[in-house]
This record gives C-alpha cells, sequence and structure tokens, in this order.
C-alpha cells in the first residue's frame, strides 16, 4: 500500500476537519443495502520486490522475438527502436501528464506533436494530419465515417487486400447501417486489387474506397490506376498503411490523388506489446478538415507575441460537439505518437530511405531464394516490399509447426483469413532478420 | 447590448430585417456576445431552401458551436461570401455587416409569429 | 551577442536540420543491396521526404528533453484535474511493461507462445469482474470512449437479435461528451434528461422518458458532480421493466472500489478506464485502456476473439457468432493492461479499498477547506471529486480561466474547468488518494490566496501565469487561421 501516503494522524486530522466521525460516514451517500459485506476476492497484496519476480516469472511464459527468429509481420513489425526513444518517451514529464488542455504548461506534448503532425504530412503527402487514433484498423474505420460526412454517400468498398481485421474493424464501426461494406477480390495472380474490378463495383452511392499499400500480402498496388477510377466518380479514395516504412522508398499515397492516408504507425519506434498500445495516424486534405476526427496541434502565438502550440479547432471534437462531433475519441494514443515523432526524427531522412531499402533487400533475398526451393512458390507476381506470400504443397500449419521446433516463427499461415489461400504463408523480413537466420530458415523450408 | 426596433427576433437568438418580400437575417448582439470570439461560420449554398425554425447553418467560435436557425421560410437569394471569409465581423458590427442570407419569403405571415425588441430584449434578460 | 536562456525557447525539429546530417546509422545490408528500380516500377518510388530531419543524435536529444521540461505531469507536480484521476503512477509498472517477455511478443504467434500474456488478460478480466460485480469482459477497447462504443454495440445488437431494435439512449445532462458520442455511432438517438436540482438523477426524471424504443440509461456513478446516483437501483428497475439496459460510464470507479459492485445495482454494462482508476500512466494523451465489464446476458455479444481457460491452458476463440466484432486489430493495448495488472496485485483488496477511502476522503477535505471562499452549487458530502464554481470571483469580473491559470504560478496543475455544463464556470476538483495532507494544504492556501487576490488584484489573476514558460495564448487566432503544421 505503498501509494497511499496517509498516517493515522492525518487521517484523524482530516476527518476532524471535514466534521465526519469516520470514513465509514463519508459513504453515507451509498445506501447500505448496496454496500459490499464482504472483502473483493482478489489476491493478497504484493510489495514491490515481490510484484517483479511474480510478473517476470509470468513474463518468461512468452516467447519473444528475441529467443525465437521471427517472420511475422501481417500488420505487426518487429523493428529495431534505438535507444534514445525508450529514454526520452520515458521523461516522466511526458508520460504522466494528461492531454494538454493547458497550453501554458503543455508545451513539450503541444510542440512534439506538432512536430508529428508535420513528419506524418511530409511521409504520407498530405496537407493535415491529427495527433493520432488508437491503431491501423481504427483509424481506417475513422477514415470511412469522414468518408460517408464529406459526401453523404454511404456504400463502402474496401479491398480484400485490406488487413483482414481492419476490415472487420471498419464493419463494426459501420454496423449501424448493415450491408453498406462491400469487398473487391484481389487478383489471384499478381496479388493486388484491379483496378477495373473497383471500378465495375462503384456506383453513384459509393462514399469511399479503401486500398492498402502494400497490401495485406506485401503487394505494392497499383496505385495510381485505382485513384483515378475512384475518383472519376467523385468518390473518396483511402490509402491504409499498415508497415510505414515502405514510406521511406514508395511515393507518398498523397501524390497519387489520396483523399485521406491512414495507418498503423508501430513501425516507428513502438514495441510489439503483443499487439498494443500502436498508433493510428491520420492524414487527409486542408478542404476535408472540419470534417476530421480526433485532435489537432495548431500554431499561435501568447499576449507577448511569443510562438507557441494549442489544441484547435476543438469544436469538431466529442467533448464540445457532444452527439454530433465527428468522432468520440478522447483518449488518443499521444505517447506512441511521441515515440514515432523521436523515432523519425532520430532515424532522419537518409537513414528512413536506407532502412526501407535495407527491408527491401531482405525480403527480396529471401523471396528470391524461397523461389528456388522445390516445393514451394512464390504466390503472387506483383512487387512487394518486405513481406511476401509463399505457397507450399505441404500443410503449412504443419510446416510452422515443424520450423518452431527449430527456434524459427516461419510466418502467418493464411489460411484463417483466406479459406482459398489454404497452402499460403505470408512471411514479412526486416532488418532484424540478419542473413543467418533467412539462411536458417531457407533450409529449414527445404527440408520440410 | 443592442437591441434595434427595425428588426424582429427568435428565441433562438437570429434576427430578420425585412424589405418587400426580401428577408435579410443574421445573429444578435446577445448572440454575438455569448460566443465570444467567432472563428467560423457556415451558411447554405444560393438557391437553398430555408425552413422556419429549421437549421441552415453553423457559428463557432473557439469553445462553443451553435446551429442557426431560420426565422423564416423561403429561398436563400443571396448569401454573404465576405462574412465566410471574415466571420469575426459578427462580433462588430452584428445587425450591419454581419448579416448572413437574404431570403424570398414564401410564407411571410411567419413574421408575425417573431419577438419585437422589446419581447426579445426581456427573453433575453430572463434567460441570464 | 545578446544572452538568450535556451531553456524558454526550442525552435522546430526541422530548423535544426542540416543536409546530410543522420542520427542513428543503419546496419549495412548482408545480404546484398537491392537496388529498389530493379523489383518496383520506378513510379512508384520516391527520391526525396521533402524537409524531413536531419539532425545528429544529440540534437534529438536534447531537443525532446527541452520540451519535456516544459510540461507538467504527476510527478511535476499536484494534478486535481476532476474526472481524470491524475493519480501516481507506480515506476515499477513501467519496468514490468517493458519486460521482454511482455513487449517483445508478437500478437501473431501461436497460442502456445503467448501463455503469459493471455494468463494475464484473463485474471484482469477476472480482477475486474470481481471488483465491479460483472461476469465477463473484454479487454479490447482502447480507452474509455473506445469501451463506451463497445458496450453501446453491444446493446443495439442485442435488440437487432431479438428483431426489436431500438432507438433511443437516455443520458443525463451531466454525462461526458464522450457518451452521447459513442451512442450516436452506435446508431442511437440521445434523450438528455436534466438531474433534478438536487446534484442526481430521480426515478421520476427516468419514469418519465423511458419507454420501450429506449435501449439504454447511460450514467456516471459517482456522478460528474462527484455525487453518488443513490436512487440508481430504482431507476434500474424502471429501465429494466422496460427491457432496456443500465450502462455506467466506469470512469469515476476510484470512489468506490471494494465499498461497493455497480453490478449489484443494477448496471448491465460499464467500461472501465485503465489509466484512470488502475494507475497506468496518461502519456500526454495517451494510449489508455477502456476494458468492457457486462452482465450475462450480453457476454455472446462481446467483440472477439475472448480468451478463454481449459485447465492450465490459456486461449483465443473466434468462433463466437454473437460478436459485435472487432474494434481494433489484434487484442487491446496489452501494454496498459499489464501495468494495470500489475497495479492491482500490488494493492488487493485492502489496498483498493484504502485507495477509494482515501480519494474520498482527500476530495471531502478540500470541499471543507474551500467552500467558503469559492462558491459550491451542492453542498454535501463528495466523493471522490467536488465542483465548485467562480460566482463569487465573477462579480470582479475574475472567472475559472482565470483562477485556473494562476493556479499554475503556484506550481499546481489547473482541476477540469467549465465541465460539467450544467455548472456555469464550474471547477471540478479531484485530489487522487497518492496525495499527502501537506499537498492539500499548500493546494488549499493556493486557492485561498487566489480568491484572496481576486478582491485585493484582480488584474494579477486575469492576467496569470506569470512564471511559466509562455504566457495565455492566443485560442481564437490558432482557430481562425489553422497552422497545423511546419511548412518550411
Amino acid at each position: 500500500m505503498s501509494y497511499i501516503p496517509h498516517t493515522e494522524k492525518d487521517i484523524q486530522e482530516m476527518l476532524n476537519a471535514v466534521g465526519a466521525a469516520s470514513i465509514e460516514e463519508l459513504f453515507k451517500a451509498i445506501p447500505n443495502n448496496l454496500r459490499l459485506k464482504k472483502p473483493l476476492n482478489l489476491p493478497a497484496p504484493l510489495v514491490e520486490q515481490e510484484l517483479i519476480n511474480e510478473l517476470t516469472s509470468l513474463s518468461k511464459k512468452n516467447a519473444t522475438v528475441e529467443e525465437y527468429i521471427s517472420f511475422l509481420g501481417a500488420g505487426a513489425y518487429h523493428h529495431y527502436i534505438p535507444s534514445v526513444v525508450n529514454h526520452l518517451i520515458s521523461r516522466s514529464e511526458f508520460y504522466t501528464a494528461y492531454t494538454p488542455y493547458q497550453p501554458e504548461i503543455s508545451q513539450g506534448t503541444l510542440q512534439a506533436i506538432f512536430e508529428y503532425q508535420t513528419l506524418i504530412c511530409q511521409l504520407t503527402g498530405m496537407e493535415v494530419a491529427n495527433a493520432s487514433m488508437y491503431d491501423g484498423a481504427s483509424a481506417t474505420a475513422e477514415a470511412v465515417l469522414m468518408a460517408q460526412r464529406i459526401n453523404s454517400r454511404t456504400k463502402v468498398i474496401l479491398s480484400s487486400g485490406l488487413h483482414p481485421e481492419y476490415r472487420e474493424v471498419v464493419k463494426t464501426y459501420l454496423s449501424k447501417n448493415d450491408n453498406n461494406v462491400k469487398e473487391v477480390l484481389y487478383c489471384t495472380e499478381t496479388g493486388r486489387t484491379l483496378a477495373g474490378a473497383v471500378e465495375k463495383s462503384i456506383d453513384n452511392d459509393t462514399s469511399c474506397v479503401v486500398v492498402q499499400h502494400p497490401n495485406f500480402f506485401g503487394s505494392l498496388e497499383d496505385i495510381k490506376a485505382i485513384s483515378d477510377v475512384v475518383h472519376k466518380n467523385k468518390t473518396i479514395f483511402i490509402v491504409a498503411i499498415t508497415e510505414p516504412i515502405s514510406l521511406g522508398l514508395l511515393k507518398p499515397p498523397g501524390e497519387f490523388g489520396a483523399d485521406i492516408v491512414v495507418g498503423e504507425g508501430q513501425s516507428f519506434g513502438n514495441s510489439l506489446n503483443f499487439g498494443g498500445p500502436y498508433l493510428g495516424f491520420f492524414a487527409t486534405l486542408e478542404k476535408y478538415l472540419r470534417q476530421m476526427p480526433g485532435r489537432l496541434v495548431g500554431e499561435t502565438v501568447d499576449k507577448n507575441g511569443k510562438r507557441g502550440f494549442v489544441l484547435t479547432m476543438a469544436t469538431r471534437e466529442q467533448h464540445i460537439r457532444r452527439e454530433k462531433a465527428t468522432s468520440n475519441i478522447c483518449t488518443n494514443e499521444g505517447l506512441c505518437a511521441l515515440a514515432a515523432a523521436i523515432y523519425l526524427t532520430a532515424i532522419g531522412k537518409n537513414g528512413l530511405m536506407e532502412m526501407a531499402r535495407l527491408n527491401l533487400s531482405k525480403s527480396e533475398y529471401l523471396k528470391n531464394s524461397l523461389a528456388n526451393i522445390k516445393g514451394i512458390k512464390t504466390a503472387f507476381t506483383a512487387p512487394t516490399f518486405n513481406e511476401f506470400v509463399i505457397e507450399l504443397e505441404k500443410e503449412p500449419d504443419a510446416v510452422v509447426k515443424a520450423i518452431l521446433k527449430k527456434g524459427i516463427i516461419a510466418g502467418l499461415p493464411l489460411k484463417r483469413f483466406y479459406s482459398e489461400l489454404s497452402r499460403h504463408i505470408l512471411i514479412c523480413a526486416t532488418e532484424m532478420n540478419t542473413k543467418k537466420d533467412i539462411d536458417n530458415l531457407i533450409e529449414e523450408l527445404s527440408r520440410t | 447590448m443592442e437591441f434595434p426596433k427595425d428588426v424582429r427576433y427568435t428565441k433562438e437568438h437570429e434576427w430578420v430585417r425585412v424589405e418587400g418580400n426580401v428577408a435579410t437575417v443574421g445573429v444578435t448582439d446577445y448572440a454575438q456576445d455569448s460566443l465570444g470570439d467567432v472563428v467560423y461560420l457556415e451558411l447554405p449554398g444560393d438557391g437553398a431552401a430555408v425552413t422556419k425554425d429549421e437549421t441552415f447553418g453553423v457559428v463557432e467560435s473557439v469553445k462553443a458551436v451553435s446551429d442557426l436557425y431560420s426565422p423564416i421560410s423561403g429561398a436563400v437569394i443571396e448569401i454573404n461570401d465576405a462574412l465566410v471569409d471574415s466571420p469575426e465581423v459578427i462580433n462588430d458590427d452584428p445587425y450591419g455587416d454581419a448579416w448572413m442570407l437574404k431570403v424570398e419569403m414564401s410564407a411571410p405571415a411567419e413574421l408575425k409569429e417573431l419577438l419585437t425588441a422589446d419581447e426579445y430584449k426581456k427573453y433575453v434578460e430572463e434567460e441570464k | 551577442m545578446k544572452p538568450q536562456n535556451p531553456q524558454l525557447d526550442e525552435p522546430l525539429i526541422f530548423k535544426k536540420s542540416s543536409k546530410m546530417r543522420n542520427g542513428i546509422s543503419i546496419l549495412k545490408s548482408d545480404v546484398g543491396d537491392v537496388i529498389p528500380g530493379n523489383t518496383i516500377p520506378k513510379e512508384l518510388l520516391r527520391e526525396d521526404i521533402k524537409d524531413f530531419p536531419e539532425v545528429s543524435e544529440i540534437d534529438v536529444v536534447r531537443h525532446f528533453t527541452r520540451l519535456s521540461q516544459w510540461n507538467f505531469g504527476v510527478d511535476t507536480g499536484f494534478y486535481p484535474l476532476g474526472s481524470c484521476t491524475m493519480k501516481y503512477n507506480p515506476k515499477i509498472n513501467e519496468d514490468i511493461a517493458r519486460l521482454a517477455g511482455f513487449s517483445k511478443v508478437h500478437p501473431y504467434q501461436s497460442d502456445e507462445l503467448n501463455q503469459g500474456a493471455l494468463q494475464l488478460m484473463c485474471e484482469l478480466e477476472e480482477f475486474l469482474c470481481e471488483i465491479s460485480g460483472m461476469d465477463a469482459a473484454t479487454l479490447q477497447p482502447a480507452a474509455g470512449a473506445h469501451g463506451e462504443l463497445c458496450g453501446m454495440l453491444m446493446i443495439a445488437k442485442y435488440f437487432k437479435e431479438k428483431d426489436k431494435p431500438r432507438k433511443k439512449v437516455i443520458i443525463p445532462d451531466t454525462a461526458h461528451g464522450t457518451n452521447p458520442a459513442s451512442s450516436n455511432l452506435a446508431g442511437f438517438t440521445v434523450v438528455s434528461v436534466k438531474e433534478e436540482n438536487v446534484g442526481v438523477i430521480t426515478p421520476e426524471a427516468v419514469a418519465s422518458v423511458m419507454d420501450e424504443d429506449t435501449a439504454a440509461l447511460m450514467l456516471t456513478n459517482p456522478n460528474t458532480i462527484g455525487l453518488f446516483e443513490k436512487h440508481i437501483k430504482e431507476i434500474a428497475e424502471i429501465v429494466h421493466k422496460k427491457g432496456g439496459f443500465i450502462y455506467c460510464d466506469g470512469a469515476n470507479l476510484n470512489a468506490i472500489m471494494g465499498i461497493a459492485k455497480l453490478g449489484d445495482m443494477g448496471v448491465d454494462v460499464i467500461q472501465f478506464n485503465l489509466h484512470k482508476t488502475f494507475s497506468t500512466p496518461h502519456g500526454g494523451g495517451g494510449p489508455g485502456s477502456g476494458p468492457v465489464g457486462v452482465k450475462k446476458l450480453l457476454e455472446p455479444y462481446l467483440p472477439k476473439p475472448r480468451i478463454i481457460k481449459k485447465g492450465k491452458r490459456f486461449s483465443l476463440d473466434y468462433n463466437r457468432p454473437k460478436s459485435i466484432g472487432r474494434l481494433k486489430a489484434f487484442y487491446g493495448n496489452f501494454a496498459i493492461m499489464a501495468r494495470a495488472y500489475s497495479y492491482i496485485r500490488a494493492m488487493g483488496h485492502d489496498g483498493l479499498k484504502k485507495a477509494s477511502e482515501m480519494a474520498v476522503l482527500n476530495a471531502n477535505y478540500i470541499r471543507e477547506k474551500l467552500k467558503g471562499h469559492y462558491y459550491l452549487p451542492y453542498n454535501q458530502t463528495c466523493m471522490h471529486e467536488s465542483v465548485f464554481s467562480d460566482k463569487f470571483q465573477s462579480e470582479k469580473d475574475v472567472h475559472t480561466i482565470d483562477i485556473a491559470k494562476r493556479l499554475m504560478d503556484y506550481g499546481f496543475h489547473p482541476p477540469t474547468i467549465y465541465f460539467p455544463l450544467i455548472v456555469s464556470g464550474a471547477i471540478m476538483i479531484e485530489p487522487t488518494e497518492t496525495e499527502t495532507k501537506e499537498t492539500l494544504d499548500s493546494f488549499i492556501n493556493a486557492m485561498i490566496s487566489i480568491a484572496q487576490g481576486t478582491k485585493d488584484n484582480p488584474d494579477i489573476v486575469k492576467n496569470a501565469p506569470h512564471t511559466t514558460q509562455i504566457g495565455r495564448l492566443d485560442e481564437t487566432r490558432a482557430a481562425r487561421n489553422p497552422i497545423l503544421r511546419w511548412k518550411g
């Protein structure tokens, strides 16, 4: 109970001051029949030393990407996190602060978010970015809702190359109007979304089209062709990105005419954390500013003319507009956005471009090596970044299981998301996979 | 606080000034004062139809949003584009340069339901 | 050269860039270097990231260290931000969340590789159910509002499945803005109900609006005035009789842990804010975590996957035909759950109960000491927070915003201001249990001194703060001409 500082003397003095005979009396507003009659059934309290021992042994029941050689990606990526990131986000002035509602004593958070917003715009080629959403999936859902507000149309088209869990989240967010979400199938040869198929599924009530780039299979989309088709019908074009390291290499979606670019920022300095907290980034065009969800930081001056930053355009938000707000979001992922800003600043322009190229090199090496193995073929022909799909002759679950015994997590069997891809595995290689690791995987796969 | 006599008022704090069959609409001095510094104004397009007691736009300050309710029904024949670009004029000159719409009235009889300056002043004082 | 204290000024990082300067060095490839243009069509490649930072590692460290110094956090000082429960964030929890076995675990590893994480989550669900009196829980929502959306979607789905969809949700006018916003997102129309001058909602007020098209009543208990909704059981009966649900916003759970269970009061759904009640840090706005607890009837609708325990083995169950689906990718903000879990293990029953008791004692102590100096619209024993207003100070044209800013000069974070909306010029003070009597006394003295200053020299209060890195900011200018990014 070390977190509660009250001594018996304090308690007595304070009770005297409030004129209560006992602590019990302070709770008299709670009717007696609603009071607990027995203690909560919780484990006995632990002191710090017991706690760290107990939790450390619990944590050891998990396999880590350090003990295993992992080739898992699929929306959560194992990248190197420079030491400065953790040191700086561990400054407790940052992490023990609340949302910066009082700008005079929150300039640190505010300026950092302003910089983060700028970095996201630079990377995506968009004009404005918000201060973050929960994750890539919920950011995608919010983008779809925003598109519906912009053009007052109802239908939504998702590429089946969009992360399956993102598609599920979009459907959950849109559940109040059923049956408005349609999916366009990916091309079984190239592994990407066909512009022609998108065109066919669009009608005058289509609000938006969502395409992931690189898509869930790692395939790079023909983003220009899709963008042209979508805009012909004044439909909103949303590009989702789950692996933003790719932006060190790929032309930003903004240059292809994307109206909204969203994605998962975990790769920028955030740990895998068994799935969260991650970071949803959200960027769009200035003309849609008032329809944006989430917080925004803007530049202004103080009463003496000195430059400073504030939360702004707040009339879009729930605390002012209540049921008419552009989103219900309040708490976001501020510290993860800070980690991203620090990561991107530390790695810098050349570093990010080099990092992207390194990821491409690793992945190409693995992809090309596997293509030469009997019983394995590359599933799709489209160019890829750091992930790709292979097709096996054998049952993938069994193969993955066998290789796991060698300390290698081979990738993600796709059957759980795509029934037709029952022999397929999604494999990711990043800068964390050494040539030796990759060669190990190649050897194990050729053996099984 | 100003309550000019040449206009009629609504309880939602809009005013209307009538010339022939054309009604000019804006928000009152009391409205701008309660909102504080206005930062944004959204108005319908030319030719849009407005209906009495229904919203025709939105006015925003830094920390408040207010729907604008039409005092009369009819067709919008002119909107004040300059005001949309400089909404702060609403704070400076609510009954003059900060007019918002000119409406060709379809039911001028509705005007009778609006408040006079004295009635509105009394209403505002009670609301405070 | 004119002296200029760097502590007061820090340029944007972009202004520190110098062409070809690097921070972190990137590993050289050990698998050969692929020229991107050889595998990827040229039209998909970028040549530059215009204006992106090019700075050294020490530039990065000094820049963000400087920025951190301009921030006020719980570790800096007293943070009585009402409704936000800014209690101390135990340091050990930061260490625990960063253990490799928690932080370096991929969410798509197979279940047998994640037994520790799944066990932690399963037990945390059980703890939260025990604390709140609920039957089942999900940890998936990433924040309080996300949890609200989850709960309201479950309620909507329940009625849809019965082929009797309902349209309305009743929400008191004291509610957080997220409540109506979340209800709207779930497809409901909001019906507002007023608290009747006594600070709590009455059964009569609810009965007058409750009907068979109303899916739920959404309330916060204790409410945002800091009062316990003492008619809750009767209100729940009225709502249940018409087939509706009671949703409780658990933002204020810190007042009643180990003292009463919301499940015993007729509450059917509740969201927890781990970043309030369970001591996880707010991170300057997030990440949080907003688990949802439900009664048995709503369990089938919980988001998927759910964690199931068979013997000693934990696994993820995706076969949930009635589930509302997913609210985010993967399973929720796990690293936040790990912190909250460790907090509950450190506290146990006695600790949590004592936390609530001391939170309520601290709030009442402040209420009692300030009530002559600031107007107290609901003058009665409060729970974990109390709401004052600027009514007395307004006579000198000093308003809540001025009082808040002046507190900064005394080294305190201001309370929540202008909320709840039903109290004009509200000042909402939530001290939490982790503050000492000495801290409270110095805060009380500061507040009294400001009240006195309002009489003696109101201009000092109106122009505050005077001692911060920057003065009062022009928010109107920011909103009229939005500058939302650096453009070079």
